[in-house]
């Protein structure tokens, strides 16, 4: 047995509530647990928390934005999207990054029917919509209808593809350039991109 | 790495099974066919993470779907289609 003072209060991040429910509570023993016993340290888990903390949408706005204006970097994006945002300098490992173009005849959204499955490290945490049971059931059986509350009309002449994301792969989203915005810089652009966009569940981006 | 046993635009068919153990296969698929949109890479199965490291690992396929074929009441155009990762050892060609 371990003879180390168990303050739980003093291990976990402050800023955390005190857990109430008993799931909550085996969480954090078994992360006790596995700090304890070597398999990670405290300020290991801390570095975590503190990357994903600073992964944004905006990430995601700049590879778009690349994308807009290099046709070259487009096509190594939508052919392996994780060697093209390496470039970029960002990284998703282990997971393979995968990125669906919108174009005027399709529109993709992604989903993960099985938990909330989201590229975290590169585009910061997940909307709490994307994470309930509402839109990860909706999504995959009635996605026009799920767009349209979200303010998306789909015409009928726009097919729709749904990604679930089930497994080792992560998605994004690469939305229409708006009509207007031609010549202008990657800065100015990738202002325009919403996260909300590069999940899908907004089609049109508005030049200012 | 292992050749892929799959190719793109091959009609496959996902297997309708339910291990007592965390497997990735939402039931809405099981047992459905569709086509291989792409071949992807080799990761850890999902059964085998109960005990152990996910070795040896497997390859993942992305499988297309037709969402009329999906939800017998589907409401949209009969272009739409569903989009899922599989793992190899649960697909089967179906040609």
């Amino acid at each position: 047995m371990s003879e180390q003072d168990h303050d739980h209060g003093r291990t976990f991040q402050p800023d955390h509530a005190e857990p109430t429910s008993d799931a909550a509570r085996v969480g954090l023993a078994l992360r006790e647990l596995l700090i304890e016993a070597g398999h990670y340290t405290a300020e290991e888990e801390q570095q975590v928390i503190a990357d994903m903390q600073g992964a944004s949408p905006e990430n995601g706005a700049k590879i778009v934005a690349r994308a807009w204006t290099d046709p070259a970097y487009k096509a190594r994006l939508l052919a392996n999207g994780a060697g093209a945002i390496r470039e970029l300098g960002f990284e998703l490992e282990p997971y393979e990054f995968t990125v669906m173009e919108n174009t005027g005849d399709t529109h993709n959204v992604i989903v993960c029917t099985l938990c909330s499955c989201y590229p975290r490290a590169l585009l910061g945490m997940s909307p709490a919509w994307y994470k309930s049971k509402n839109y990860r059931a909706r999504v995959v059986r009635e996605p026009r209808a799920v767009l349209a509350e979200f303010g998306v009309a789909l015409p009928d002449t726009v097919d729709v593809r749904v990604h679930d994301s089930t497994a080792e792969l992560r998605y994004m989203v690469l939305p229409e350039q708006p009509e207007g915005t031609e010549g202008w810089s990657e800065e100015q652009l990738a202002v325009l991109v919403t996260r909300d966009s590069l999940i899908g569940t907004q089609r049109d981006l508005r030049p200012g | 790495m292992s050749e892929s046993v799959f190719h793109p635009g091959q009609r496959v068919r996902i297997a309708d099974r339910t291990p007592p153990v965390h497997h990735r296969v939402p039931s809405y698929v099981k047992g459905r066919v569709g086509t291989v949109e792409r071949v992807c890479g080799l990761h850890g199965e999902p059964e085998k993470f109960i005990r152990g490291d996910g070795k040896p690992f497997r390859r993942i396929y992305r499988v297309r779907i037709p969402q009329v074929e999906l939800w017998t009441d589907y409401a949209g155009n009969d272009k739409d289609k569903l989009e899922i990762e599989i793992f190899e050892h649960w697909l089967e060609s179906a040609e």
